[in-house]
């Protein structure tokens, strides 16, 4: 379950400095307590040590492993499989859409994220 | 210089910035997102925006001098390149990333040559103007004004 803190935390994936630092800031102006990586391999670290993440949002385009299969990862594992997971991705593609959203993603964001895709999200995170 | 006179300096550089398409609403987007406990947010995106774009820009160059011209390796470089530009709403910028992909998909090295220059022309273009607008914008707050938003 969540931290115990009355912030949520979000973990925030993505290979992009501007992005991750837009991203960051969007959620920290909603109050949200962020995590910021550059890989899903590095989420997945943070992941193993802190699992009391209430809501992972994560870039799909992204070298070595992407978001969807970050996704996958997540949602096999029976500690992590409880946290939404939420796919950015620059790409309108309807198919990668849809393939995310039947893994389990909870939603997914066309790039630039805007802080009022971010308030929709707010009643998702886990707590 | 007189602090109105900087404010009106500030106004019109924003302004002509919106006008010539070298901004777009994105860049109101992330003003927005600067306040009182973070107030130097935009110039720290948009410096981040400068380092990631100018390696990208020379990776670019590099690999389209290559004998043989790895397109998918050269897409996936604007591709990003077409992502943070969006993300800071540098406009013209993106778009030029847009037509670059397509040439990339096409295999088609002129197109990608072409592209590349442009690329070129409006980075540095995009980064002089936004240097001085930062400039400005640093006259105004050591002067104990308030910065301008666009309208």
């Amino acid at each position: 379950m969540g931290s115990g803190d009355s912030e949520m935390h979000v973990l925030a994936v993505d290979d992009s400095s501007v992005d991750r630092a837009v991203i960051a800031r969007i959620l920290r102006k909603s109050k949200y307590r962020v995590t910021a990586v550059d890989s899903a391999e590095r989420a997945l670290e943070i992941l193993e040590m802190e699992p009391s993440v209430d809501m992972i949002i994560t870039d799909y385009c992204m070298p070595e492993m992407n978001g969807y299969e970050l996704l996958r990862k997540v949602k096999e594992s029976s500690e992590l499989r409880e946290i939404p997971v939420v796919i950015m991705s620059s790409e309108n593609v309807p198919n990668r859409i849809t393939r995310c959203l039947e893994e389990g993603a909870e939603d997914f964001l066309i790039k630039p994220v805007r802080p009022s895709d971010v308030s929709r999200l707010c009643g998702r995170v886990r707590h | 210089m007189d602090l109105s006179l900087l404010q009106r300096t500030y106004s019109d550089l924003l302004s002509s910035l919106f006008t010539e398409g070298i901004l777009n609403q994105q860049f109101t987007e992330l003003q927005q997102l600067q306040d009182e406990n973070n107030p130097g947010f935009v110039y720290e995106v948009v410096s981040l925006f400068f380092d990631d774009a100018g390696r990208l820009i020379n990776e670019l160059g590099s690999n389209l001098n290559q004998q043989v011209v790895d397109y998918k390796k050269i897409d996936a470089h604007v591709h990003q390149l077409k992502g943070s530009s969006a993300s800071i709403g540098a406009q013209r910028i993106r778009n030029v990333c847009q037509g670059f992909r397509d040439y990339c998909e096409a295999n088609d090295p002129q197109g990608c040559f072409s592209c590349m220059q442009q690329l070129n022309q409006e980075f540095l273009t995009f980064k002089s103007k936004l240097e001085t607008l930062f400039k400005v914008e640093q006259q105004i707050v050591a002067s104990g004004g308030s910065v301008p938003m666009i309208q």
